[in-house]
């Protein structure tokens, strides 16, 4: 059925015709025909954020929450350069997010006009696709093309810039929701010789490992359940990336822990021994390598990956297996199955005795304190009160979004919203009020940095204004902290510019912000602090008053291998050893 | 080796069975011909690190707004394998493949060469664009302009030769370059 109306009404239509209940944006000169639309309708909820640059992680959050698409809706020039961050943080991620632009009038373009810049020029390269919509008649097949290019395949951002004169100008709209205009069809389906290849591999291991990523999440709901079968089927030991963590519970008994830089010594041991190495929906990120030269150097690789440029982007792997991980491990249990492999029982016994002695090393064990907080026990302590409840947790990033890695078990997989590739400080908070508005009765926790937490700050305004009660769990250590860490380390502790002088009052910025503002600082008062945080149905900015100088630990350095990992109780190593080192004020 | 749009990979990947030593590549993209699709393809050259040699690009299909590119790149087999998958993953691109891997493919290039002089110089580069079935396109009492055809190693020395000769300036198209045989991409 087609229906005649205006550009920026073909907009609202589209929205509603792909479910969209949600978005997030800020008005301007070059997007006002939509937002005229927007207000005479109630269909869609418009969430108005502070700066664009939330509107994008705002929409990242509610898209990571729910496994929907998440969209924001900005105007051009400034408010695009804005949103950049945003796009690009979701392409690092492979998160499904529609951006829509106002642009200047056609009529405009390309004469420097006011609030003019080349958005499908600036956003080429930190999106999936995307498209300056030149005609009318193109923009409904434009429309719904980039939602179906967001969702399918190796899930991304894309972009379609509007001018404003097409916004109001007539045309003929049809819902072409199912139709592909491009002939972008990503293969799901990996090839039966692979799989059956797969099977092989794995039957014959004698010292095997999953290594999962956000691609297991990003799958679905089906794949986190199939990937759990296919654990329980082979008994193989399963390590996660940042990303993919939540979709093997965290207490499990296969679990290893999150692997890589500041993985745990048995998930990265048990990388490095391996015979065979089966990565699911991950890409062999730097972070989660080391030094590629020394990387897992004796096992055969199997890479399930449903982007064919991911394999042998930078290690060699042995088996790809092109295709959706969800259809992969269903086609890989059903191939298991028939096949009835007899395992090496002695061998794989073998190698969980190896692992238990690894995991006997207790490598996230710290100096506990009765004085001051130390920030793993700032988290083990959240976890241990949230737990049971309908939780969901975002961060910022540094220190403390490692020591969420490491210490606040996620027993479900969409529950951590983090940004991961692209390393964004400031992702936490905008990322959580997208996350509050897709479960409203649920609580949602921002843990973040006192650095990183500065740089969205004003989304407070936002959360409060829309009655989204994010609570905000601040790891007070008084440094750029992880940047502290690396200059102690690596460039003879020369701290240079990475403490937060002039930090603001945090309890009196939110009150001044209409939010409730918590300090704690001591051990006993964390519990009920934490609870009277939870009790509170409003948003909190929570001071958590951690050691100043605590290391995030273990860590394998940039550029060494997995088996020189510094751990955190050596008592040999001088470089690495304390924390408790000063109790704050 | 080909990549096309949405198909199913092999599951064994052909580099180990290729010579692992650098050289340079021809490849073949197919593209829907529509604004921005060049800079797409630019980019990812720019932004990943990639060389680009030379790149040739027009509408060859205008029915179905089909543009072909033709892109020289050098590197080792799997970074020329990354280099594809890494086009093929673009959205307007339907069709990668490597000329070069298919071996033995038709390549040529176009060129305009200008050269200047009198006497015996003027003599010796009127002879060599003979030997070398270059045409006259223009002519002046104390200059010629050269177009020639051909594989780019036979223009390069033909453009050797004319520096010997008065060469004032060159403009040179890129490649264009197909299969052997019945078969199209």
């Amino acid at each position: 059925m087609t229906r005649q109306m205006t550009g920026a009404e073909m907009v609202i239509q589209t929205l509603v015709d792909q479910g969209v209940d949600t978005i997030f944006g800020y008005p301007g000169s070059a997007v006002l025909p939509i937002f005229d639309e927007l207000f005479q309708q109630e269909e869609v909820r418009h969430v108005l954020v502070r700066h664009e640059q939330g509107a994008g992680h705002a929409a990242e959050g509610y898209a990571r929450s729910t496994g929907k698409v998440g969209v924001a809706l900005v105007t051009s020039g400034p408010a695009i350069a804005n949103m950049v961050t945003a796009l690009a943080d979701a392409r690092a991620d492979s998160i499904p997010m529609v951006c829509i632009t106002g642009q200047v009038p056609t009529t405009l373009i390309g004469t420097d006009a006011f609030q003019e810049a080349d958005t499908v020029g600036i956003t080429r390269p930190c999106t999936k696709h995307n498209w300056l919509v030149r005609r009318i008649e193109d923009l409904p097949g434009i429309l719904h093309e980039a939602f179906r290019i967001a969702t399918t395949g190796r899930p991304g951002p894309v972009l379609v810039d509007i001018p404003k004169n097409i916004q109001f100008q007539t045309g003929t709209y049809e819902n072409c929701k199912d139709k592909a205009l491009t002939q972008y069809h990503p293969a799901v389906k990996a090839p039966d010789a692979a799989i059956r290849e797969a099977v092989e591999l794995m039957a014959a291991a004698k010292k095997p490992i999953l290594y999962t990523g956000g691609g297991v999440i990003n799958s679905g709901p089906k794949a986190v359940a199939l990937l759990r079968e296919f654990v329980k089927m082979t008994g193989f030991p399963i390590t996660s990336t940042l990303m993919g963590l939540g979709a093997y519970p965290s207490s499990g008994k296969n679990w290893l822990g999150m692997l890589g830089m500041h993985g745990t010594f048995e998930a990265n041991l048990a990388m490095h021994d391996c015979d065979v190495m089966v990565c699911i929906g991950a890409r062999f990120d730097d972070r989660i390598t080391g030094r590629i030269d020394a990387f897992s150097p004796n096992s055969k690789k199997i890479h399930i990956d449903i982007d064919p440029s991911s394999i042998n982007k930078t290690v060699m792997v042995d088996l790809p297996v092109v295709g959706d991980v969800g259809q992969v491990i269903e086609d890989l249990i059903a191939a298991w199955t028939a096949r009835k492999p007899v395992q090496d029982k002695a061998a794989l016994a073998a190698w969980w005795k190896q692992i238990d002695a690894w995991r006997a090393k207790k490598c996230l064990a710290y100096r506990p304190s009765a004085e001051a907080i130390m920030p793993q026990y700032a988290i083990e302590r959240l976890h241990a009160l949230t737990r049971g409840r309908d939780t969901y947790i975002t961060t910022e990033v540094g220190q403390h979004q490692m020591w969420v890695a490491q210490y606040y078990g996620f027993d479900q997989p969409n529950r951590l919203m983090t940004s991961g590739g692209l390393g964004t400080m400031g992702y936490g908070l905008p990322a959580a009020i997208g996350t509050q508005l897709a479960h409203p009765g649920s609580l949602v926790i921002n843990v973040a940095g006192d650095a990183s937490i500065q740089m969205n700050i004003r989304e407070l305004s936002t959360a409060v204004q829309h009655n989204a009660p994010v609570k905000t769990f601040i790891l007070n250590n008084q440094h750029l902290g992880m940047v502290r860490q690396w200059q102690k380390l690596f460039h003879g502790n020369r701290i240079s510019h990475s403490t937060t002088d002039a930090q603001p009052d945090f309890v009196r910025l939110a009150e001044a912000y209409g939010a409730v503002g918590i300090r704690c600082s001591k051990p006993s008062e964390l519990d009920d602090a934490i609870e009277e945080m939870i009790r509170i149905d409003r948003p909190v900015l929570f001071d958590c008053r951690v050691v100043n100088l605590a290391h995030c630990l273990p860590m394998i350095p940039a550029g060494k291998a997995h088996n020189e990992m510094l751990l955190g109780m050596d008592e040999e190593n001088e470089t690495v050893g304390g924390g408790a080192d000063k109790v704050p004020a | 080796m080909m990549i096309v749009a949405g198909q199913s990979q092999s599951a064994y990947f052909l580099e180990e069975e290729l010579p692992s030593t650098e050289r340079s590549h021809t490849l073949s993209v197919l593209v829907d011909n529509e604004p921005g699709v060049l800079a797409r393809v630019v980019g990812l050259f720019s932004g990943r690190g990639y060389n680009i040699e030379s790149l040739t690009v027009s509408e060859i299909e205008h029915s179905s707004h089909m543009s072909r590119i033709t892109i020289v790149t050098t590197g080792r087999p799997p970074v020329i394998s990354q280099i594809m998958h890494q086009l093929g993953r673009l959205v307007p691109v339907h069709k990668v493949i490597n000329l070069t891997w298919a071996g033995d493919a038709l390549e040529r290039e176009l060129a305009l060469v200008k050269v200047a002089g009198k006497g015996e110089m003027r003599d010796e580069a009127l002879r060599l664009a003979q030997a070398f079935n270059a045409r006259i396109v223009d002519a002046t009492l104390d200059s010629y302009v050269f177009e020639i055809t051909g594989a780019p190693a036979d223009i390069d020395r033909f453009v050797g030769l004319m520096k010997e000769c008065g060469l004032v300036e060159l403009a040179r198209t890129g490649l264009a370059a197909l299969a052997r045989g019945k078969t199209g991409i």
